[in-house]
């Protein structure tokens, strides 16, 4: 065994990172100045004889906003720090999250964490530790996407306008609602492996809603947007364009009667449709699903799972999107991962414990809500790629069955079996759309359901979403072109 | 294992220190009036796969919510987790800063209550366990769960924790509320698969204060007896059906439409309810239904709400009749009532249910006295378990459509259901109440006993 370390100081931690420093630290960049603390703890670890040590550390700065009627009913800033130290041993993990960044805080985390895998520091005379490698600043061009960002006085401005721009469309409207949060975090991984990395995230959504409501009915229509990376996202939000089409969409449902339950034909939309794939089918190709043995995918490498018309990517790269990212809450930048081609399921999405723990190499989807999580392998922008029909032609080839125009949510469960609302839904009656119908329900199995999308469409488009997992709730888009599936349960009155 | 390792740190919250770094702070900003809440915790988890150590889990958590009241009355509210002094005090000047945008209409006050006496804290607070103590009872728990039957072949989900929480609320007027409580876990979700079957699963959960007093073997049998019931499944038809509720189910979908007690909802318009709808009939005459926060199975029960007011039980439906909605205090003063403690702490305050208590009123007599789940002869869907609440439910409608485990219950004998949803209106299902039974069940959400309703829409797949 060979004992290397870039600090050829004693391995005792010093009290620069995690107490002087401690006290500036919402106030300061991460750098690479903090290295040999880093070092220093990651060589008490290592010394304890853990396979490896990952530590990460995250300050946050967020706001939320909310717009009720015509006025601001909450403006809520708050700021975070903390630390997730984890450590591994063979197959097993240890993890710990603090948000005392003190010595002794982090030196217990570190203690809980290895004694959780029944080690001990300086039980180890000799260990192997190479130190970091070179620091890779992700953020050096980001510094300033905060002061960039708009503040709260432009940001009420523009929640105002949009509720006001709505009470002028609609006088039914007896609820308008819209809300803006701001995420901005900066992170960074140091880990035994010689990870050293930096990143800043910001994150920004709009979200407006309405309750219409004429005589004894009542629709509810909501409308969520989202980005990364983009301080000016508020300033360039076509306000006018997300108030006419929720506008619509909150008349078209005043009046809507209850669809039928029943199996039938479905074309769903783009955009949000691709909540379905999301849930139904991405979750399962995750390896924290693979390494419980609850998907029924996790023998299915390079299998048909689905139609031929399906070819399906998970992503962190596109531009601005919500699910982007310069790198995983791991270190490791993010791939373009084909997870479906015409039908074929192709790879997983893995993380550093999934890649441990199944053999499946990691692709960049270690993700967690804060330092309060462990990573876990999860979703980035998720979505089926489009095909070459008009969206018309997919509702054409329906005789009776309904179209998705606007999904809600839904969930999964652990084999897969499905369920998602439909937000505004219609008819198709010989090939064309009729009538508004709410309380729709589609329910399926991903195993079922997968080989029955026929047609995929040529206008692929993403939304942005939250989903929520065992390492907490992250942001993702999803997406597809408009989509028909042959036969599903759509549940109903 | 390090037998030291315990979810016990030295660190808790100093309520008069906090004060006097507030009280520093906001004379620097000219700040007369603020409030605090502050929380702490320390917890500690494991998870097992198949009989071995998966993943363990520690945290040490500190958070902070501060309210401060500008000049021209205005809040504004900032939150952190840095509780060092630079990071208190960055939060006072987000806090003045966010109150420049507070609303001028509608500011919330000091709860009336925040500092009348609390009733007396009984909370338990057990002796930690080291995580060698917690792996130990979860391996044993998943090996014992696995051996009730061939079929069960895994506990993919599974989990047991210990936490240590504590809570504080102080304000510029001497309110001093402090209380610390302990709380145990565990949840088991396992997985079962017959040849040329699906995968089917269930799961059960149990809380307590002290780890040594979790009921585990209920737990493991509670899962064990479920799975085992849903091995053999069919599809049902499409169609209206008479179906009772498990005490689980009945308390999900009320929760899930506690905007209709809701008096911030109400304010807001997001209720089915209206200002003018006390005293009305809302459901059957044999309906009782009230919230508990100081019920003694309420574990994990704080003896304060987020703006100070003590908890307190209140008498939310009376023989079907809406009598008391749930208050924050500025809900409270617009209906010239006392807040009810189901605030939390924020520049619009947020009102929430502690814990629902579900009972037959004694007085009025059900529709179908001859009911009861574990006699009746009839046909009918035994409703376990709903899933998919956050999306199925419209809340401001009325309306939901959930996806559901449960069973045709048929001379007695019990078939799984393989998939299905049912669907309806909340006060309908309320109105088509036909039986209430006697016997009350403690849920980890809340206390119910199994109700019957008739004409439920259920889609299935046959």
């Amino acid at each position: 065994m060979r004992v290397k370390c870039h600090n050829k100081r004693k391995k005792k931690l010093t009290n620069s990172l995690l107490t002087r420093k401690n006290e500036d630290l919402l106030f300061h960049t991460f750098d690479e100045t903090l290295r040999f603390q880093l070092e220093e703890l990651l060589s008490v670890g290592k010394s304890a004889g853990a396979d490896l040590i990952e530590v990460f550390l995250e300050k946050s700065d967020n706001i939320s906003l909310m717009a009720e009627q015509d006025d601001i009913s909450n403006v809520s800033p708050s700021f975070g720090i903390g630390a997730g130290i984890r450590v591994f041993l063979g197959k097993k993990d240890g993890f710990v999250s603090t948000n005392d960044l003190s010595k002794e805080g982090l030196l217990f985390a570190l203690n809980q964490a290895l004694g959780m895998l029944g080690l001990s520091t300086g039980s180890h005379n000799s260990f192997k530790f190479d130190g970091l490698t070179d620091f890779k600043d992700f953020a050096s061009k980001k510094n300033g996407w905060l002061d960039e960002s708009p503040d709260i006085k432009e940001s009420t401005s523009k929640l105002l306008e949009a509720t006001i721009s709505l009470s002028n469309k609609n006088k039914n409207l007896q609820v308008r609602r819209a809300s803006y949060s701001r995420n901005w975090q900066e992170v960074l991984v140091a880990a035994s492996d010689g990870v050293f990395a930096r990143d800043i995230r910001l994150h920004q959504t709009v979200g407006i809603n309405v309750i219409a409501q004429k005589d004894k009915n009542r629709s509810t229509s909501a409308r969520r947007y989202g980005s990364s990376g983009n301080p000016n996202d508020l300033r360039n939000w076509d306000i006018e364009k997300s108030v006419c089409d929720l506008n619509e969409s909150a008349q078209k449902m005043l009046y809507a009667g209850y669809v039928e339950a029943g199996q039938m034909p479905v074309v769903l939309a783009n955009k949000f449709g691709g909540v379905i794939f999301h849930e139904a089918c991405g979750h399962l190709l995750e390896t924290t699903q693979i390494e419980r043995g609850t998907s029924p995918f996790h023998n299915s490498l390079n299998k048909q799972i689905a139609n031929k018309a399906v070819s399906a990517v998970d992503e962190g790269l596109s531009n601005h999107a919500f699910g982007s990212l310069s790198m995983d809450d791991e270190g490791m930048e993010p791939q373009n991962t084909l997870l479906i081609e015409n039908g074929v399921l192709k790879k997983f999405l893995s993380d550093r414990a999934g890649s441990l723990r199944t053999g499946h190499p990691r692709t960049g989807s270690g993700r967690r809500q804060n330092f309060s999580f462990a990573a876990a392998s999860r979703m980035r922008n998720t979505y089926i790629k489009q095909g070459n029909f008009s969206p018309d032609e997919l509702i054409k080839s329906v005789d009776n069955g309904l179209y998705c125009k606007s999904m809600g949510g839904g969930s999964v469960g652990p084999t897969g079996q499905f369920n998602f609302s439909v937000e505004e839904g219609y008819l198709i009656k010989n090939g064309r759309l009729d009538k508004p119908v709410k309380g729709a329900t589609l329910i399926g199995e991903a195993k079922e359901i997968l080989p029955r999308i026929s047609m995929c469409a040529n206008d692929l488009d993403l939304a942005a979403g939250f989903c929520g997992s065992v390492s907490g709730s992250v942001n993702v888009t999803v997406g597809q072109p408009h989509i028909k599936v042959d036969s599903i349960t759509v549940g109903g009155r | 294992m390090n037998n030291q390792i315990t979810s016990q740190k030295s660190g808790d919250l100093d309520p008069l220190f906090l004060s006097n770094l507030l009280e520093k702070y906001s004379t620097e900003q000219s700040i007369k009036k603020w409030d605090m809440g502050a929380s702490s915790s320390r917890d500690l988890s494991v998870q097992v796969q198949n009989g071995k150590a998966k993943q363990l889990k520690g945290s040490q958590r500190n958070s902070l919510t501060l309210r401060v009241w500008n000049e021209n009355n205005q809040v504004g509210i900032t939150s952190t987790s840095d509780m060092t002094n630079k990071g208190i005090k960055k939060a006072m000047r987000g806090a003045v800063e966010a109150s420049l945008f507070g609303n001028k209409i509608e500011s919330p006050e000091f709860s009336p209550l925040a500092k009348t006496e609390l009733e007396e804290d009984n909370s338990k607070i057990s002796s930690p366990h080291t995580i060698d103590d917690l792996l130990i009872i979860l391996k044993k728990a998943e090996e014992q769960l696995i051996d009730t039957h061939p079929a069960i072949d895994s506990v993919p989900y599974n989990g047991l924790n210990e936490s240590y929480m504590e809570r504080i609320y102080i304000n510029s007027e001497g309110a001093n509320r402090h209380m610390k409580l302990s709380q145990s876990s565990i949840y088991l979700y396992a997985k079962a698969q017959e040849k040329d079957k699906k995968p089917r699963s269930a799961g059960a959960v149990k809380i307590n204060s002290e780890l040594n007093d979790l009921d585990i073997n209920l737990c493991i049998k509670e899962t064990s007896d479920k799975l085992i019931s849903h091995l053999n499944y069919k599809p049902i038809e499409t169609n209206k059906y008479l179906v009772c509720f498990s005490p689980e189910a009945f308390l999900q979908l009320l929760n899930a439409f506690s905007s209709m007690f809701n008096a911030r909802s109400i304010l807001d318009g997001l209720s089915l309810m209206s200002k003018d709808s006390l005293g009305n009939q809302i459901s059957v005459s044999t309906l009782d239904i009230s919230d508990e926060g100081l019920h003694p199975e309420n574990v994990g029960a704080f003896s304060f709400d987020g703006e100070g007011t003590p908890t307190q039980n209140i008498k939310i439906v009376s023989e079907g009749k809406l009598i008391n909605l749930l208050h924050s205090e500025a809900t409270a003063r617009k209906f010239g009532v006392k807040p009810t403690g189901h605030a939390g702490l924020g520049a619009k305050v947020s009102v929430s249910p502690d814990w629902l208590v579900v009972r037959k009123n004694q007085t009025e007599e059900d529709k179908d006295e001859s009911l009861g789940v574990k006699k009746t002869n009839k046909e009918f869907i035994l409703i376990d378990e709903l899933s998919a609440i956050h999306s199925g439910v419209k809340a401001s409608q009325g309306s939901f459509s959930l996806p559901f485990d449960g069973w045709v219950v048929n001379k007695g004998k019990k078939t799984s259901i393989e998939a299905a949803t049912v669907a309806g209106d909340i006060l309908k299902v309320l109105d088509s109440i036909v039986k209430i039974e006697n016997e009350q069940i403690v849920t980890h959400q809340g206390i119910s006993p199994h109700v019957w309703v008739e004409n439920v829409s259920i889609t299935g797949e046959a």
